[in-house]
């Protein structure tokens, strides 16, 4: 079966693109993207989570609100009891707050350099189906 | 919300998905309900997401709604984009229970697992089901065997609304709607609708749409609950899906247990046919 992701951009940052082009070559490598578009709320993102039943999430946060938005998110998987599902990173994050981030349970952060058959192959080896 | 329930829908309908054996375990420990099943279809982009986000917060005034939204899968990845979401944020806070499905190519052209995942939402207390889809090829087929009522969407500037005319799927809706009135051209196209059904002796309502208009979008929502209130025809089509479901059921039991199913999946696609065209007059 194929792996169900879902790729989301919390926060009020203006443009999509990089996360669009993530989404386009996951589906390239054969996932089932889940695209949920600008400007969602944590709990939208979580109720998308919960609703598609997807894998694994990716987030793209470029507004430098990572770490507010990371624990929101995450605390409403909780909420809904999903925690169990991994979510990573992705966009403009600077290395001090990677421990931070992995501490709070982000399985793993791409910054813009990732090339994306990398974060293709990471995100399979994450949900190992 | 009930959160929960929708934990336990969500987690099921991927078990159904992938695993038909206990997909029919999981649909025979329900009772039967009674539902809706509303199909949108059309071109991608003349707006059937964002008509569904208004339409699917008018059915959740009445009653449990959910939305499935069905993209076609990559023939050569498997992959797919599913992006019906974007424009149905509205409905989801609300409360509508929204699932992307990707096609993962099937006989019919939707998801295979679709007849089984329409009767369980059922089952689990959705009384309203809208099915979004992009009406090409096999797909049409699937639809009208599911569907108690299909919307056409047309808009304007969509370069394919007349190939897909001349491909018939002009056949398969029950309402029509050039969506997109703000657009030069929604009134041509329009007017072209109506002399093509009028051509072919259909009386089908046609209804120009926008999303600036919301009042177009509720007329829309009346002209649907009008159609679904027709019984005897309701009656044909709760047979169909649940005829259609089980052969479903069938083909799935009896390619599991031999090698060569080339020839059953023809036979399968035959039936299926005959059972539409006895269906149609
Ligand atoms: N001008 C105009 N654009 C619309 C209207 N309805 C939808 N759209 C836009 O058409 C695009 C495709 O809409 P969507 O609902 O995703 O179409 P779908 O692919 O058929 O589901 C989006 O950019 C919408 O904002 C409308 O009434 N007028
Ligand atoms: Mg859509």
């Amino acid at each position: 079966m194929p792996i169900k992701v879902l790729v989301a951009k919390p926060g009020l940052d203006g443009h999509d693109r990089g996360a669009k082009v993530v989404a386009m070559a996951l589906r390239d490598a054969g996932m089932e993207v889940i695209y949920t578009g600008l400007r969602q709320t944590p709990s939208s993102i979580a109720d998308a989570a919960l609703q598609e039943d997807v894998d694994i999430i990716g987030l793209s946060i470029l507004s430098g609100a990572h770490n507010r938005l990371c624990k929101k998110v995450l605390d409403a998987m909780k909420e809904r009891n999903i925690e169990n599902k991994p979510v990573f990173l992705g966009g403009i994050i600077p290395e001090e707050d990677y421990e931070n981030l992995k501490s709070m349970g982000i399985v793993d952060i791409f910054g813009p350099g990732t090339s994306l058959e990398l974060i293709a192959k990471r995100i399979k080896e994450i949900v190992k189906k | 919300m009930l959160k929960n329930n929708f934990l336990e829908v969500a987690k099921k309908i991927s078990v159904i998905e992938n695993n038909h054996s206990k997909a029919k375990e999981i649909i025979d420990g329900l009772p039967e309900k009674s539902y809706f099943v509303v199909g949108i279809t059309g071109s991608p982009g003349v707006g059937k997401s964002s008509l569904t986000n208004i339409i699917a917060m008018k059915f959740l005034e009445k009653g449990k709604t959910a939305v499935l939204a069905i993209d076609p899968s990559s023939p050569f990845t498997g992959g797919a984009f599913l992006g019906d979401r974007i424009r149905m944020k509205d409905s989801a806070s609300k409360g509508v229970f929204i699932r992307s499905l990707a096609s993962r190519g099937s006989v019919g052209g939707l998801n295979p697992s679709i007849y089984d995942t329409v009767e369980f939402l059922g089952r689990s207390g959705f009384e309203y089901i809208i099915l979004e889809t992009v009406g090409t090829g096999q797909a049409e087929t699937d639809i009208k065997n599911i569907a108690d009522v299909i919307v056409l969407v047309l808009s304007p500037g969509n370069g394919d609304e007349i190939q897909s005319m001349k491909a018939g799927i002009m056949e398969i809706g029950d309402i029509y709607v050039v969506n997109k009135m703000d657009l030069p051209g929604a009134k041509s196209l329009y007017a072209k609708v109506k002399s093509i059904l009028e051509l072919s002796n259909k009386n089908n309502e046609v209804l120009l749409t926008g999303m600036a208009y919301k009042e177009t979008i509720y007329d829309l929502f009346d002209k649907i609950n009008i159609e679904l209130g027709k019984k005897t025809h309701r009656n044909s089509v709760k047979n169909k899906r649940e005829i259609n479901r089980l052969l479903n059921v069938v083909l799935k039991e009896i390619n599991d247990n031999c090698l060569n199913c080339e020839s059953l999946e023809i036979i399968y696609k035959f039936i299926r046919e005959d059972l539409n065209e006895g269906k149609k007059s």
